[in-house]
Protein backbone atom coordinates (compact mmCIF):
# COMPACT_ATOMS: atom_id res chain seq x y z
CA UNK A 1 0.00 0.00 0.00
CA UNK A 2 2.88 2.44 -1.27
CA UNK A 3 0.55 4.78 -3.14
CA UNK A 4 -2.18 4.72 -0.37
CA UNK A 5 0.34 5.94 1.70
CA UNK A 6 1.46 8.53 -0.43
CA UNK A 7 -1.93 10.08 -1.13
CA UNK A 8 -2.51 10.23 2.71
CA UNK A 9 0.75 12.25 3.21
CA UNK A 10 -0.82 14.58 0.44
CA UNK A 11 -4.06 15.10 1.80
CA UNK A 12 -2.48 15.43 5.71
CA UNK A 13 0.09 17.83 4.39
CA UNK A 14 -2.70 19.74 2.37
CA UNK A 15 -5.14 19.84 5.76
CA UNK A 16 -1.99 20.81 8.36
CA UNK A 17 -0.32 23.68 6.68
CA UNK A 18 -3.52 25.39 5.38
CA UNK A 19 -4.90 24.75 8.89
CA UNK A 20 -1.52 26.45 10.28
CA UNK A 21 -2.04 29.24 7.73
CA UNK A 22 -5.39 30.24 8.74
CA UNK A 23 -4.76 30.59 12.40
CA UNK A 24 -1.10 32.69 11.75
CA UNK A 25 -2.98 34.45 8.56
CA UNK A 26 -2.94 38.50 9.43
CA UNK A 27 -5.25 38.58 6.46
CA UNK A 28 -9.00 37.80 7.34
CA UNK A 29 -9.80 36.92 3.51
CA UNK A 30 -6.41 35.05 3.00
CA UNK A 31 -7.41 32.69 6.51
CA UNK A 32 -10.96 31.80 4.61
CA UNK A 33 -9.61 30.77 1.33
CA UNK A 34 -6.82 28.39 3.46
CA UNK A 35 -9.52 27.04 5.29
CA UNK A 36 -11.01 25.80 1.67
CA UNK A 37 -7.93 23.92 1.67
CA UNK A 38 -8.18 22.40 5.11
CA UNK A 39 -12.14 21.13 4.51
CA UNK A 40 -11.06 19.66 0.75
CA UNK A 41 -7.90 17.99 3.03
CA UNK A 42 -10.35 17.21 5.55
CA UNK A 43 -12.43 15.38 2.41
CA UNK A 44 -9.71 13.74 0.77
CA UNK A 45 -8.67 11.63 4.23
CA UNK A 46 -12.63 10.58 4.22
CA UNK A 47 -12.26 9.37 0.53
CA UNK A 48 -8.92 7.32 2.32
CA UNK A 49 -11.09 5.94 4.95
CA UNK A 50 -13.59 4.52 2.92
CA UNK A 51 -16.29 7.13 4.38
CA UNK A 52 -17.45 8.47 0.76
CA UNK A 53 -20.72 9.58 1.98
CA UNK A 54 -18.99 12.15 4.35
CA UNK A 55 -16.68 13.19 2.00
CA UNK A 56 -19.70 14.27 -0.27
CA UNK A 57 -20.95 15.92 2.28
CA UNK A 58 -18.41 17.83 3.61
CA UNK A 59 -17.39 19.15 -0.21
CA UNK A 60 -20.71 19.96 -0.55
CA UNK A 61 -21.73 21.57 2.37
CA UNK A 62 -18.07 22.64 4.35
CA UNK A 63 -16.69 23.80 0.92
CA UNK A 64 -19.91 24.79 -0.91
CA UNK A 65 -21.69 26.33 1.57
CA UNK A 66 -20.30 27.35 4.86
CA UNK A 67 -17.18 28.74 3.17
CA UNK A 68 -19.21 31.05 1.30
CA UNK A 69 -21.41 31.97 3.83
CA UNK A 70 -18.24 32.91 5.90
CA UNK A 71 -16.84 34.68 2.92
CA UNK A 72 -19.92 37.17 2.57
CA UNK A 73 -19.40 36.98 6.43
CA UNK A 74 -16.07 39.02 6.10
CA UNK A 75 -17.58 40.95 2.99
CA UNK A 76 -20.32 42.21 5.20
CA UNK A 77 -18.10 43.66 7.87
CA UNK A 78 -17.75 47.25 8.44
CA UNK A 79 -14.20 48.77 7.81
CA UNK A 80 -12.82 45.38 6.68
CA UNK A 81 -9.60 47.20 6.18
CA UNK A 82 -9.38 48.45 9.28
CA UNK A 83 -9.40 45.42 10.89
CA UNK A 84 -6.09 44.33 13.11
CA UNK A 85 -5.81 40.19 13.62
CA UNK A 86 -3.35 39.61 16.49
CA UNK A 87 -1.84 36.01 15.95
CA UNK A 88 0.40 36.17 18.57
CA UNK A 89 1.43 33.70 20.86
CA UNK A 90 -0.39 34.26 24.76
CA UNK A 91 -0.71 32.42 27.59
CA UNK A 92 1.20 29.33 26.21
CA UNK A 93 1.75 27.40 29.64
CA UNK A 94 -1.43 27.01 30.11
CA UNK A 95 -2.46 26.47 26.98
CA UNK A 96 0.61 23.77 26.50
CA UNK A 97 -1.04 22.32 29.72
CA UNK A 98 -4.48 21.99 28.28
CA UNK A 99 -3.99 20.86 25.06
CA UNK A 100 -1.79 17.95 26.54
CA UNK A 101 -4.42 16.85 29.18
CA UNK A 102 -6.39 17.03 26.13
CA UNK A 103 -4.50 15.00 23.86
CA UNK A 104 -3.39 12.67 26.19
CA UNK A 105 -6.43 11.28 27.17
CA UNK A 106 -8.08 11.44 23.53
CA UNK A 107 -4.55 8.93 22.66
CA UNK A 108 -4.96 6.65 25.82
CA UNK A 109 -8.14 6.25 25.03
CA UNK A 110 -7.95 5.14 21.18
CA UNK A 111 -4.61 3.16 22.11
CA UNK A 112 -6.63 1.20 25.11
CA UNK A 113 -9.91 1.58 25.13
CA UNK A 114 -10.59 0.49 20.74
CA UNK A 115 -10.58 -3.24 20.11
CA UNK A 116 -8.62 -2.95 16.43
CA UNK A 117 -10.35 -5.23 13.98
CA UNK A 118 -8.84 -6.42 10.84
CA UNK A 119 -10.95 -5.51 7.74
CA UNK A 120 -10.85 -7.24 4.73
CA UNK A 121 -11.06 -4.40 1.95
CA UNK A 122 -11.17 -6.18 -0.94
CA UNK A 123 -14.79 -6.93 0.60
CA UNK A 124 -16.55 -4.25 1.81
CA UNK A 125 -19.06 -2.26 0.16
CA UNK A 126 -17.98 0.10 -2.80
CA UNK A 127 -20.34 2.72 -1.44
CA UNK A 128 -22.01 3.69 2.39
CA UNK A 129 -24.59 5.20 0.80
CA UNK A 130 -27.23 2.29 0.70
CA UNK A 131 -26.45 0.90 3.90
CA UNK A 132 -27.32 4.79 5.13
CA UNK A 133 -30.22 5.15 3.28
CA UNK A 134 -31.95 1.58 4.26
CA UNK A 135 -30.80 3.05 7.99
CA UNK A 136 -32.79 6.33 7.28
CA UNK A 137 -36.07 4.62 6.72
CA UNK A 138 -36.13 2.01 9.14
CA UNK A 139 -34.47 2.55 12.65
CA UNK A 140 -33.66 6.46 12.23
CA UNK A 141 -37.18 7.35 10.13
CA UNK A 142 -38.44 9.55 13.24
CA UNK A 143 -34.67 11.28 12.74
CA UNK A 144 -34.73 11.84 9.57
CA UNK A 145 -38.57 13.68 9.26
CA UNK A 146 -37.45 15.65 12.94
CA UNK A 147 -33.67 16.55 10.81
CA UNK A 148 -36.99 18.65 7.99
CA UNK A 149 -38.23 19.98 11.29
CA UNK A 150 -34.56 21.33 12.65
CA UNK A 151 -34.17 22.69 9.01
CA UNK A 152 -37.60 24.46 9.07
CA UNK A 153 -36.38 25.76 12.33
CA UNK A 154 -33.35 27.11 10.78
CA UNK A 155 -34.71 28.54 7.91
CA UNK A 156 -37.62 30.50 9.65
CA UNK A 157 -34.75 31.39 12.67
CA UNK A 158 -32.05 33.08 9.86
CA UNK A 159 -34.82 34.55 7.66
CA UNK A 160 -36.59 36.46 11.10
CA UNK A 161 -32.98 37.40 12.23
CA UNK A 162 -31.89 38.99 8.59
CA UNK A 163 -34.52 39.80 7.98
CA UNK A 164 -34.56 42.55 11.43
CA UNK A 165 -30.91 43.15 10.35
CA UNK A 166 -32.28 44.77 6.90
CA UNK A 167 -35.12 46.97 8.24
CA UNK A 168 -32.66 48.52 11.03
CA UNK A 169 -30.24 49.35 7.61
CA UNK A 170 -33.31 50.81 5.90
CA UNK A 171 -34.00 53.07 8.94
CA UNK B 1 -7.25 -0.99 -9.43
CA UNK B 2 -8.29 2.62 -9.72
CA UNK B 3 -11.48 3.00 -6.97
CA UNK B 4 -13.88 5.38 -8.47
CA UNK B 5 -12.38 8.40 -5.97
CA UNK B 6 -9.23 7.53 -7.84
CA UNK B 7 -10.17 8.45 -11.05
CA UNK B 8 -11.07 11.61 -9.73
CA UNK B 9 -8.09 11.92 -7.80
CA UNK B 10 -6.44 11.62 -11.23
CA UNK B 11 -8.21 14.06 -13.50
CA UNK B 12 -7.28 16.43 -10.05
CA UNK B 13 -3.42 15.77 -10.60
CA UNK B 14 -4.07 16.26 -14.48
CA UNK B 15 -6.07 19.42 -13.89
CA UNK B 16 -3.57 20.83 -11.95
CA UNK B 17 -0.48 19.79 -13.87
CA UNK B 18 -2.33 21.22 -16.85
CA UNK B 19 -2.37 24.71 -15.49
CA UNK B 20 0.66 24.99 -13.67
CA UNK B 21 2.44 23.96 -17.33
CA UNK B 22 0.62 25.89 -19.48
CA UNK B 23 1.21 28.65 -17.54
CA UNK B 24 5.08 27.86 -17.37
CA UNK B 25 5.71 27.17 -21.16
CA UNK B 26 3.46 30.63 -21.57
CA UNK B 27 6.32 32.43 -19.69
CA UNK B 28 9.10 30.84 -21.62
CA UNK B 29 7.79 31.83 -24.66
CA UNK B 30 6.17 35.23 -24.90
CA UNK B 31 8.06 38.44 -24.78
CA UNK B 32 7.32 40.81 -21.55
CA UNK B 33 7.16 44.39 -22.35
CA UNK B 34 4.79 45.43 -19.17
CA UNK B 35 4.07 48.87 -19.10
CA UNK B 36 1.91 51.45 -17.27
CA UNK B 37 -1.03 50.66 -19.34
CA UNK B 38 -0.72 47.24 -19.32
CA UNK B 39 -0.27 46.55 -15.70
CA UNK B 40 -2.70 48.27 -14.42
CA UNK B 41 -6.12 46.02 -12.69
CA UNK B 42 -8.73 44.69 -15.51
CA UNK B 43 -12.03 46.12 -15.30
CA UNK B 44 -14.21 45.72 -18.75
CA UNK B 45 -11.97 48.75 -20.35
CA UNK B 46 -13.15 50.75 -17.62
CA UNK B 47 -10.66 53.31 -15.51
CA UNK B 48 -10.82 50.94 -11.48
CA UNK B 49 -11.08 53.23 -9.09
CA UNK B 50 -11.96 53.11 -5.14
CA UNK B 51 -10.98 50.49 -3.04
CA UNK B 52 -12.37 46.40 -4.10
CA UNK B 53 -13.07 46.51 -0.10
CA UNK B 54 -16.79 47.33 -0.10
CA UNK B 55 -19.67 46.49 2.16
CA UNK B 56 -22.00 44.17 0.25
CA UNK B 57 -25.59 44.03 0.40
CA UNK B 58 -26.62 41.67 3.38
CA UNK B 59 -29.12 40.36 0.72
CA UNK B 60 -26.40 38.16 -0.30
CA UNK B 61 -25.75 36.83 2.73
CA UNK B 62 -29.54 35.87 3.98
CA UNK B 63 -29.40 34.11 0.22
CA UNK B 64 -26.19 32.34 1.28
CA UNK B 65 -28.09 31.07 4.39
CA UNK B 66 -31.53 29.58 2.38
CA UNK B 67 -29.05 27.63 -0.04
CA UNK B 68 -27.38 26.32 3.03
CA UNK B 69 -30.13 25.00 4.82
CA UNK B 70 -31.40 24.06 1.06
CA UNK B 71 -27.85 22.15 0.55
CA UNK B 72 -28.45 19.99 3.70
CA UNK B 73 -31.77 19.26 2.95
CA UNK B 74 -30.49 17.70 -0.64
CA UNK B 75 -27.24 15.84 1.17
CA UNK B 76 -29.99 14.37 3.13
CA UNK B 77 -31.98 13.15 0.18
CA UNK B 78 -29.50 11.57 -1.48
CA UNK B 79 -29.22 8.30 0.53
CA UNK B 80 -33.21 8.18 0.65
CA UNK B 81 -33.66 8.84 -2.71
CA UNK B 82 -31.00 5.48 -3.47
CA UNK B 83 -33.69 3.16 -1.38
CA UNK B 84 -36.80 4.65 -1.14
CA UNK B 85 -37.84 2.47 -4.31
CA UNK B 86 -37.37 -0.82 -1.63
CA UNK B 87 -39.85 0.65 1.03
CA UNK B 88 -43.38 0.76 -1.46
CA UNK B 89 -45.48 3.73 -0.68
CA UNK B 90 -44.15 4.15 2.80
CA UNK B 91 -40.54 4.63 1.38
CA UNK B 92 -42.22 7.46 -0.72
CA UNK B 93 -43.74 9.07 2.07
CA UNK B 94 -41.25 9.79 4.41
CA UNK B 95 -39.43 11.57 1.68
CA UNK B 96 -43.04 13.47 0.57
CA UNK B 97 -43.27 14.60 4.62
CA UNK B 98 -39.45 15.83 5.10
CA UNK B 99 -39.85 17.84 1.52
CA UNK B 100 -43.16 18.87 2.96
CA UNK B 101 -41.97 20.34 6.14
CA UNK B 102 -38.89 22.35 4.31
CA UNK B 103 -41.97 23.61 1.49
CA UNK B 104 -43.73 24.93 4.30
CA UNK B 105 -40.52 27.04 5.14
CA UNK B 106 -40.13 27.97 1.60
CA UNK B 107 -43.46 29.45 1.27
CA UNK B 108 -43.04 31.51 4.64
CA UNK B 109 -40.15 32.94 3.23
CA UNK B 110 -41.98 33.57 -0.01
CA UNK B 111 -44.91 35.32 1.60
CA UNK B 112 -42.87 37.14 3.99
CA UNK B 113 -41.06 38.57 1.16
CA UNK B 114 -37.25 37.38 2.14
CA UNK B 115 -36.83 36.05 -1.17
CA UNK B 116 -37.70 39.58 -2.66
CA UNK B 117 -34.67 41.41 -4.13
CA UNK B 118 -35.26 45.26 -3.25
CA UNK B 119 -33.69 46.88 -6.58
CA UNK B 120 -33.17 50.37 -7.13
CA UNK B 121 -36.36 52.26 -8.96
CA UNK B 122 -35.02 53.34 -12.29
CA UNK B 123 -35.83 57.35 -13.10
CA UNK B 124 -37.27 57.52 -16.09
CA UNK B 125 -38.77 61.17 -16.97
CA UNK B 126 -42.51 61.52 -17.77
CA UNK B 127 -42.36 63.11 -21.45
CA UNK B 128 -45.42 63.77 -21.80
CA UNK B 129 -45.45 66.05 -18.78
CA UNK B 130 -41.95 67.65 -19.93
CA UNK B 131 -43.52 68.06 -22.93
CA UNK B 132 -46.85 70.45 -21.75
CA UNK B 133 -44.59 72.36 -19.31
CA UNK B 134 -42.96 72.88 -22.59
CA UNK B 135 -45.36 73.84 -24.26
CA UNK B 136 -47.22 76.12 -22.11
CA UNK B 137 -44.18 78.11 -21.10
CA UNK B 138 -42.75 78.26 -24.81
CA UNK B 139 -40.24 80.98 -23.87
CA UNK B 140 -38.15 78.05 -22.13
CA UNK B 141 -37.26 76.31 -25.06
CA UNK B 142 -33.71 77.51 -25.40
CA UNK B 143 -30.80 76.05 -27.13
CA UNK B 144 -28.09 74.95 -24.39
CA UNK B 145 -30.75 76.65 -21.45
CA UNK B 146 -30.55 73.62 -19.21
CA UNK B 147 -28.12 70.28 -18.59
Amino acid sequence: MELYDLIFYFFAIVTVVSAFMVVTSKNIVHAGFNLLFTFFGVAGIYVLLGADFIAVVQLLVYVGGILILLLFGIMLTNKITSVELRTGTAHIIPAVIGVGIFWGALTAIVAFKTDWVEVNTASTESTTIIGLGNLLLTDYVLIFELLGILLLVALIGAASFARREIEELKD
Amino acid sequence: MLTEFGKIFVFLIFAMLFVAISIFIARLIRPTRPTKEKLKIYECGEEAMGTPWIKFNIRFYVVALIFLIFDVEVVLLFPWAITYKDYGIYGFLVGIIFLVVLAIGMAYEWRKGDLEWARPKPNIPDLSKILKKKIAQPETIEPSADN
